[in-house]
């Protein structure tokens, strides 16, 4: 019996919202032997936004980099439990690391284009899952493109370097670099740390757009960022997972205590 | 009064103080400059010592000095291409055989090695570095060579060569221009251009490798993590994101080692055989730059030593020739990536 099961925690308030995209049981996670995560269970629901939310050092990043197995390409990191995706487990050690990055897309913290044209960038993920002809390479690259919202500001230097780009236009490159691959799970990890507030804007306006074809889960320090932009919020705090819920209900009534001292800037 | 004073005390101060710190930075940027300059210095007056010391020879022999390959000190007749060659030849082997194997070194150590391992094999690989190169000379003599013509030569020479010992020429030499003559010959000997030139390979791999995996060390985790979560192996991390990242710094290092190796003199003296004549065979002895001076410059006077003085002026041009096609290779490749 894990701690947040035991403490009453429904693991699905979304029940009633969508079917569930990534299934969550009894998840803990090791590294260098320290529990970074105890016991977490939930379900994320499928075309919603899921906040991810808690001070410093909660585990929200950690949970993220699970969702994907990025902590893989470290020694030393363990996670064990259980992560449902389409019915399939992601933590067993069978399931092709190369299948879960085309189904679950992540966007980092900081804006990372790789150096290489503009076009490159989105076109190099693309080619490690499909072999595409040159016009459907285009196409799907335009696509993606069009879809983060920066279309219009680059299509006019697809051949310069990304890193020419601002860091608001490198973030949605970078955004547009995930979803060129379809994936079905968008993970953001705190898109928006980095960027000013107009760049900011323009993320949260397009994690709306976006969340009509993709299951996204976005961790974020900035509650008005969970409150405005996501249908579901978590509250994570120690590595336990205190409370799941709607995101409505997590700021206005939530229904503990620790919840409730965090959102309202008692800690964190 | 007292009051005054005071008062006017440490403003005169403070403008002696302002006149002093003026001319102390005057002196410091001249001495500062003078060291910069000593440098200017001794490159311009060693090239022009060269220059000036192979005077005889270039008026002597002229543009012919650069095409000949005889030299032959009993007729006072001298050109220098067959040293230039062996210089450019023994190098690029060495390279072709250095920059593979330290790419992988410098992989293996920065992306791969668990970390206990890294450290140990860091420092084996800087220690390497520090080898005197008359221990690589003496290795490659008594040991590399005989080893070379004992196991690896005869199968050169029979699956390769035009002229194999048991007289039926192999089908790659037969089919294949310039793979036959690359390996043919009749010489006994281990000491050849080849063995130089693998020597050469050992004794620039720890710089070329530790420059690498230095570079490689400043590739940003996220850039590296990014790459994994778009679904790249490790392979295609390390080609597609590593390598352009650090691609200056890399092609740096090699030519870090090239320089190495256009000059190295003592290893190569040892082994490349030390004999003035062309051959398209790798496995036939030859000569550098280096060792020729090496040997001869005892004994020489006169003409002799006038070019040798050429041939000195000569690798300093070789060298910056290589210098200059490094820069312009940099300077392409950022063109290219849209910089």
């Amino acid at each position: 019996m894990t701690e947040s099961a035991a403490a009453g925690i429904h693991p699905q308030p979304a029940a009633a919202l969508a079917p569930t995209k990534l299934r969550v049981r009894d998840l803990n996670f090791y590294y260098n032997g320290f529990h970074a995560l105890k016991g977490i269970n939930m379900d994320i629901p499928e075309k919603k936004v899921t906040a991810i939310i808690g001070p410093s050092g909660c585990g929200k990043s950690t949970l993220l980099r699970i969702f994907n197995r990025i902590y893989a390409i470290y020694p030393k990191l363990e996670a064990k439990g259980e992560i449902m995706l389409d019915e399939e487990n992601i933590l067993d050690t069978r399931y092709s690391m190369n299948k879960l990055r085309s189904k679950v897309g992540m966007v980092f913290q900081k804006p990372v284009p790789f150096p290489m044209t503009i076009f490159e960038n989105v076109a190099y993920g693309i080619r490690h899952h499909e072999r595409l002809s040159r016009a459907d390479m285009e196409i799907r690259v335009e696509q993606a493109l069009r879809s983060a919202a920066l279309w219009d500001e680059v299509k006019d230097k697809l051949k310069q370097n990304a890193l020419g780009l601002s860091g608001g236009q490198q973030q949605r490159l970078c955004i547009a670099r995930g979803i060129a691959l379809k994936p079905e799970v968008l993970l953001l990890d705190e898109p928006t740390s980095a960027l000013d507030p107009i760049a900011t804007g323009r993320i949260e306006q397009l994690v709306e757009e976006l969340k009509s074809e993709y299951t996204i889960v976005i961790v974020t320090h900035n509650m008005q960022q969970a409150a405005r932009c996501s249908d579901l919020t978590a509250f994570m705090y120690l590595g336990e997972l205190i409370e799941f819920d709607r995101t409505e209900q997590i700021f206005t009534k939530p229904g503990k205590k620790q919840t409730e001292d965090y959102i309202t800037g008692r800690f964190g | 009064m007292q009051a005054n004073e005071a008062a006017s005390a440490p403003f005169s101060t403070q403008e002696v103080r302002a006149r002093r710190d003026a001319r102390d930075d005057r002196l410091f940027g001249w001495l500062l400059k003078g060291c910069a300059l000593l440098v200017l210095a001794s490159l311009l007056g060693a090239a022009g010592a060269t220059l000036w010391g192979g005077r005889d020879a270039f008026a002597h022999f002229g543009l012919g000095f650069l095409t000949s390959s005889e030299w032959n000190p009993s007729d006072d007749v001298y050109g220098a291409l067959v040293p230039v060659f062996g210089t450019l030849i023994t190098s690029f082997i060495a390279l072709l055989v250095a920059v593979p194997i330290s790419f992988g070194i410098a992989l293996y150590l920065s992306e791969v090695a668990p970390p206990w391992l890294r450290t140990p094999v860091s420092s084996a690989i800087e220690l390497l570095a520090g080898i005197p190169s008359i221990i690589y000379g003496m290795w490659g003599l008594f040991v590399f060579a005989p080893f070379f013509a004992d196991h690896v030569k005869p199968w050169l020479t029979n699956y390769l060569g035009n002229q194999p010992d048991d007289g039926k020429v192999s089908w790659v030499a037969a089919h294949v221009p310039f793979i036959g003559r690359m390996f043919g010959n009749d010489n006994p000997f281990g000491g050849s251009v080849l063995t130089a030139g693998i020597v050469l390979a050992i004794m620039i791999i720890p710089f070329i490798s530790s420059v690498m995996r230095e570079v490689f060390q400043t590739v940003p985790t996220r850039l590296k993590e990014s790459a994994y979560a778009l679904g790249s192996s490790t392979w295609e991390v390390v080609w597609d994101i590593v390598l352009p990242y650090t691609r200056s710094a890399v092609i740096g290092g090699i030519f870090l080692g090239l320089g190495r190796a256009l000059g190295e003199t003592m290893a190569v003296t040892f082994i490349i055989g030390n004999k003035m004549k062309l051959s398209p065979s790798l496995l036939d002895p030859g000569a550098s730059i280096a060792s020729t001076i090496a040997n001869q410059f005892g004994e020489a006077a006169g003409l002799q030593k006038s070019a040798l003085m050429a041939l000195a002026f000569l690798l300093f041009v070789v060298t910056f020739i290589v210098l200059m096609i490094a820069r312009l290779m940099l300077r392409r490749l950022a063109h290219k990536e849209g910089r």
